[in-house]
């Protein structure tokens, strides 16, 4: 009986190991230790045995059903690692194939560079406030201290609008977002005309230039100002600001010089260079070797345009400055075209 | 302007200085140098990693070189006609030197010079401009034979030295020049380009910018020894008085505050002195001979422009009479041929210089050349006139008619700037003249210019000048005082200064200061019209104090003011989000230009009225916008080759209003079309966008904007859209947009792909004003129930009839009803349909079989009883 047993798992390992599927191991394991397999008959007609037998076939037939038991499960585990490994190596992927192209939604650039204008702007304390692109010569001209003939008009070549019966006071396109500050001050100023509130503005929007559509010049572009009105600003805290401002826009270390400049609204002017960023200042072709760029013009507000907008110059005074959002990204992104904005070219779009 | 450095040594001691040193402290002060061109000194060289700080251009002269020369001989060339061999001594030793110049050409062969020619001189190894090249290119200077010849160095042209474009011949310096000395040494030099801002005219000439710096550098503006009198006798000034010879009428003292005539007589037309010639063309204008280069030069020196008539022929005119000088406007359509020849019809606006006779000169703008004034003997001289193009700086120009010596009568004049500028703009003149007198000189200039035009022609012509001016001055500008206090420079400025700092600081730019108790009283200089009086003269003296003080060292601070109320811009806060909506859907904003044509706009739209631009850059940008949807659609047109297009843009549109301001109401257009699924590799065919893209994006749009009561309803859009696959959108029962596919016959009309276009815009006027609706529906912790039925029925039936039926009946168990199919086929039959839904049912509990059934069976009754609905099996 005992060689006997010695045979079965003989024959059951000797079995067992050229098996590799799943299906084969379900077999083997009815076939060798199933209920009618040689090994349970073994157990199954231990009544016929002798007294003195029993034990020692009892032992021998539990080792050998251990013994089968464990090469069962290690062999279990070998065809599960196989199968796995196997459908891994079929599975792979060419990676260098190119991923899936998701379609997604983006801002105009000139809109998320207004964005982060006013973003800066509005932590700084400054409200958007917006206006009208069409205005009349009044609002946009004369209430800024521009007289009809001025020299400083040259400056502004407008488009104008038909209309009939306005000469002193003809229709145009906006040519800067300027109109908002006057009237933006006479509204805060009619709530009390008395002791009018202080002002802190950003004035975004689109504005319109009689020029040839060249790779330099566009007949509209965006324009960002800024206004505050109150009492004791000075142009010491023009600098202060305006400093502040730019370095949230150009980085903390950025360095910027303030020019004398000329506009007919300001009085003291001011261009305000920030060191090329593009460079470091060691001269490019973006800064046109000047190490600088001109980022914005401002000045401390015309007397007369606080005027015009309801504060009284003697008591009130204030600073304005101008900057344009799609010549801080021709810079920053070395865009030598700017008809590329208003081109709306999809692959000039999703570079943003 | 461009303005030599040595012509501005002549006022002022700038020893220390480099030359970018001078143009930073300019281009600080307001005078923005936009580039230095070097034509001589030595350029500054940066190693790598250095700061540049201006753009520079033009070549340095090498000291060792390039030196003074003299010719002492001309030969001709033994195997060459057309060239000569001088004789040249450079100061150490005698060369030979080959040359081709024409302006030398004719001494050939004339042997040993009894004056010997100066020249610059330029030895081998000098680096300069190739004279035959096109533009400027740098050579360097080899040895060579030429027809047998040694070369190894050269006699320059300007074009050969940088100091022109062009040149057709070698340089002839001075005969003072001295011989062997560095050529840098003598007439190296520096040009600044400036611009020079509208307020600051008065700096457009020599004087203006040695004031300027003056006052940047402390240091003293170098007094003007320049003889300037015109009182005689003396070896220059002599004869009767031009006073007994000629007079003065102005007519409108408002036009012309002050006419200055002077007289010089037999001036001898010739070219002037080198150096003269040099600094002339440096700042931009051309030599013509010492009378116009005198006018110019002395226009470019002190910023009053001149003007030279023909006093014999002015005489003639005049007869037996004295003559008589008459300043008036014009005669409406009065006619004037200016010297360019072009006949001016003359508006009443026009001023005019005339004598007894007629019209002598459009006044500040141009000279006359009228038949009479040509057609006489003797020379007309204009210096003032001439068109100069953008940048360009006037030609003088001279009818000579072969006499050496003539008699000038020189005009110097103050005119109304407004004036001048309309009259240039009106004739499109531009000039160096109208260019000053456009923007404002002083008419204290008037005298100054005249006396220091005289002087030149003086001393380069050999004139004698007549003593006295006539001076008809009857509106002499009020002075501007301005008082100015400590606390204002605090108030306004940020800094303390005490009232001798502040008169220390206007001082050096020439106000006359006197420090009273409590304030300063300033009075404005006499070359300066752009200081006001009052509360806008203080601004004007501050803006002055703080460029003398420094911008870069006045402090930076914050606002100490009080915040104002915080009102913030819902509109615009609105629109933000809106756009933050339409990105999260997947789409492109666009920023597209406000004026187009109305023949671009009525391929998809009409419009009867537009606003009109008055003066449009083209025909196709001729009038505003009326509707965003087509300038979008021009985008998606522009980009039709790409795959897949769903772009947005949130704008104005331009309704006119007859002569007022227009409308400008905001509104939001869509439009899609191409593929719905980037194609791929493994992608292929994929569908296209259709209306329910779009019209599933304005749900979730609608929805972002927490907005419910939505309607869509079949459209009346006055856009071009395909009726059966259009819809109007409701929300809250008002009309507040369309959407749909563009009618194929609009589609015709653009270069689109094939797939179809889907459009859409709304009213953001109306959209915004509508109240949204808050809140949101509780997630429950019971599990839903799903259920699908399906339900044939009439095709006319509205889908949107038979979820409004189902939610209705449903009631608030169901939660959600999702039309998952619709199908169609013989079996159902004709004129009907299968509609399947998903619905899910949830309550406050766990929901039975039986509770579910419930429901379902009331909904099928209710849709059999009102829609006809047949439940399918």
């Amino acid at each position: 009986m005992l060689d006997k047993l010695n045979e079965i798992e003989k024959a059951a390992l000797e079995s067992l190991s050229s098996i590799t599927d799943q299906a084969a191991l379900d077999a083997w394991r009815i076939a060798n230790v199933g209920r009618s397999s040689p090994l349970m008959q073994v157990f199954a007609g231990f009544g016929k045995l002798s007294k003195e037998e029993r034990p020692v076939v009892g032992a021998a037939a539990n080792r050998v059903k251990v013994a089968l038991e464990s090469a069962l499960e290690q062999k279990v585990q070998a065809v599960k690692n196989a199968a796995l490994a196997k459908s891994l190596e079929e599975e792979k992927l060419d990676v260098t194939l190119p991923g899936r192209e998701v379609k997604i939604g983006r801002l105009h650039p000139s809109t998320q560079q207004l964005r982060r204008v006013l973003a800066i702007l509005a932590e700084m304390g400054f409200q958007v406030y917006t206006s009208r692109e069409v205005e009349t010569d009044e609002m946009n001209f004369q209430m800024l201290n521009f007289a009809p003939h001025h020299p400083a008009r040259e400056m502004q070549d407008s488009f104008y609008v038909e209309a009939e019966g306005r000469e002193d006071n003809p229709i145009l396109m906006r040519t800067h977002t300027s109109p908002g500050q006057i009237r933006a001050m006479r509204e805060a100023s009619a709530t009390n005309p008395q002791n009018p509130p202080p002002i802190r503005i950003a004035l975004p929007g689109m504005c319109f230039r009689y020029e040839q559509i060249t790779a330099r010049s566009e007949i509209q572009f965006n324009q960002v100002e800024g206004l505050a009105v109150g009492k004791g600003i000075t142009f010491a805290d023009l600098k202060g600001t305006l400093t502040d401002f730019v370095r949230r826009m150009f980085g903390q270390d950025a360095r910027v010089r303030f020019r004398a400049s000329y506009f007919p609204f300001t009085e003291t002017s001011a261009e305000m260079d920030v060191e090329c960023f593009v460079c470091g200042g060691k001269g490019c072709q973006v800064c046109k070797n000047s190490g600088w760029l001109e980022i914005l013009g401002c000045g401390m507000v015309h007397p007369n345009v606080l005027q015009n907008g309801g504060y009284d110059p003697k008591i009130y005074s204030g600073f304005a400055w101008g900057m344009g959002p799609e010549r801080q990204l021709m810079l920053r992104n070395k865009i030598n075209d700017i008809r590329y904005f208003w081109g709306n070219d999809v692959r000039f779009l999703e570079q943003f | 302007m461009k303005l030599p450095i040595s012509w501005l040594k002549d006022f002022i001691d700038l020893d220390g200085l480099t030359v970018e040193d001078i143009a930073r402290k300019l281009t600080l002060a307001g005078l923005e140098v936009d580039e230095i061109l070097y034509a001589g000194l030595p350029m500054p060289t940066y190693s790598a990693g250095e700061k540049h700080e201006f753009k520079t251009n033009g070549i340095a002269w090498d000291k060792e070189k390039i030196v003074v020369a003299e010719i002492r001989e001309v030969k001709a060339h033994p195997n060459a006609d057309k060239l000569t061999l001088l004789d040249l001594f450079d100061g150490q030793q005698e060369q030979v030197v080959l040359t081709g110049a024409p302006n030398i050409f004719h001494l050939k062969g004339a042997g040993k010079l009894e004056k010997p020619i100066k020249v610059a001189y330029a030895k081998e190894g000098s680096t300069l401009y190739d004279g035959h090249a096109e533009g400027q290119v740098l050579m360097t200077l080899k040895r060579a034979k030429i027809r047998g010849v040694d070369s190894y160095s050269m006699v320059c042209s300007e074009k050969e030295l940088g100091i022109t474009d062009e040149s057709d011949g070698i340089i002839i310096l001075d005969d003072d020049a001295p011989v062997g000395t560095p050529l840098a040494d003598y007439i190296g030099d520096a040009v600044l380009d400036i611009s020079i801002l509208p307020n600051m005219a008065r700096n457009a000439n020599v004087i203006g910018i040695a004031r300027e710096l003056a006052a940047l550098t402390g240091r003293e503006l170098r007094a003007d020894n320049r003889p300037q009198t015109v009182d005689g006798p003396s070896s220059t000034v002599n004869g009767p008085s031009v006073n007994d010879l000629v007079e003065i009428e102005i007519t409108n003292s408002e036009l012309n505050p002050r006419f200055v005539a002077g007289l010089i007589r037999n001036v001898e037309i010739k070219p002037s002195p080198y150096q003269i010639q040099r600094r002339l063309k440096l700042a931009g204008v051309r030599a013509i001979n010492n009378i116009v280069d005198a006018t110019n030069y002395a226009m470019i020196e002190l910023g009053e422009p001149l003007h030279a008539f023909d006093y014999d022929i002015l005489k003639e005119r005049a007869g037996d009479k004295k003559i008589k000088i008459i300043t008036r406007t014009a005669q409406e359509g009065e006619e004037l041929v200016t010297l360019d020849g072009m006949k001016r019809k003359l508006t009443a606006m026009n001023v005019l210089v005339c004598d007894e006779k007629g019209s002598l000169s459009l006044a500040g703008v141009m000279g006359g050349s009228e038949s009479e004034v040509y057609d006489a003997s003797k020379e007309v001289l204009d210096a003032v006139g001439v068109e100069v193009k953008a940048g360009e700086m006037p030609q003088g120009k001279i009818t000579s008619r072969g006499k050496s010596t003539v008699n000038v009568l020189l005009e110097g004049a103050a005119w109304n700037f407004i004036n001048i500028r309309r009259t240039a703009k009106q004739h499109n003149l531009p000039s160096e003249a109208s260019f000053r007198f456009s923007r404002g000189v002083h008419p204290a200039l008037a005298e100054i210019g005249v006396k220091r035009g005289l002087q030149y022609m003086a001393a380069w012509a050999n004139g004698s000048i007549a003593p006295g001016l006539v001076d008809t001055y009857p509106l002499k500008p009020k002075d501007s005082v301005v008082d100015v206090t400590s606390q204002d420079v605090k108030r306004l400025l940020g800094i303390d200064l005490t009232l001798e700092q502040i008169s220390e600081l206007l001082t050096r730019l020439e106000f006359k200061c006197e420090v009273m108790s409590n304030k300063l009283q300033v009075t404005a200089p006499a070359h300066r019209m752009d200081i006001d009086e009052g509360v806008v003269g203080l601004a004007d003296v501050l803006e002055e104090v703080a460029r003398s003080y420094g911008y870069d060292k006045i402090p930076t601070t914050t606002m100490s003011d009080s915040l104002p109320p915080q009102v913030g811009n819902p509109v615009h806060e609105w629109e933000e989000h809106l756009r933050d909506l339409l990105v999260a859907i997947g789409l492109q904003e666009v920023v597209t230009y406000r004026m187009t044509s109305p023949e671009r706009e009525s391929r998809v739209v009409t419009h009867n009225e537009y606003v009109r631009i008055a003066n449009p850059i083209a025909p196709e940008r001729s009038v505003l916008r009326q509707s965003l949807l087509a300038s979008v659609l021009e985008v998606v047109e522009k980009n039709a080759k790409a795959e897949s297009i769903a772009m947005f843009e949130v704008g104005s549109i331009f309704e006119p209003v007859k002569n007022d301001l227009p409308n400008e109401p905001r509104r939001l257009a869509i439009v899609m079309t191409g593929a719905r699924i980037a194609s791929a590799w493994d992608v292929k065919d994929s569908p296209k966008f259709d209306f329910y893209d779009m019209k599933g994006r304005i749900e979730l749009l609608l929805a972002g904007l927490r907005y419910t009561d939505i309607v869509y309803t079949e459209s009346e859009s006055t856009y071009q859209l395909h009726p059966g696959k259009s819809a109007e959108v409701k929300v809250n029962g008002q009309v507040v947009g369309v959407f749909g596919e563009l009618h194929p016959l609009a589609k015709e009309k653009y270069e689109f792909s094939d797939a179809p276009i889907i459009v859409a815009e709304f009213d953001l006027e109306k959209l915004r004003g509508l109240n949204p609706s808050y809140g949101i529906t509780p997630v429950s912790e019971f599990p839903p129930m799903y259920e699908d039925i399906a339900i044939i029925l009439d095709e006319s039936v509205a889908a949107s009839a038979v979820e409004a039926l189902i939610r209705q009946t449903g009631g608030k168990t169901v939660t959600d009803v999702r039309l998952f199919d619709v199908y169609r086929d013989e079996k159902i039959g004709a004129g009907k349909k299968s509609l399947a839904y998903s619905l899910t049912y949830q309550a406050e509990k766990t929901l039975t079989d039986a509770d579910a059934a419930a429901i379902r069976n009331k909904i099928v009754k209710r849709l059999e009883n009102t829609i006809g609905a047949k439940l399918r099996s």
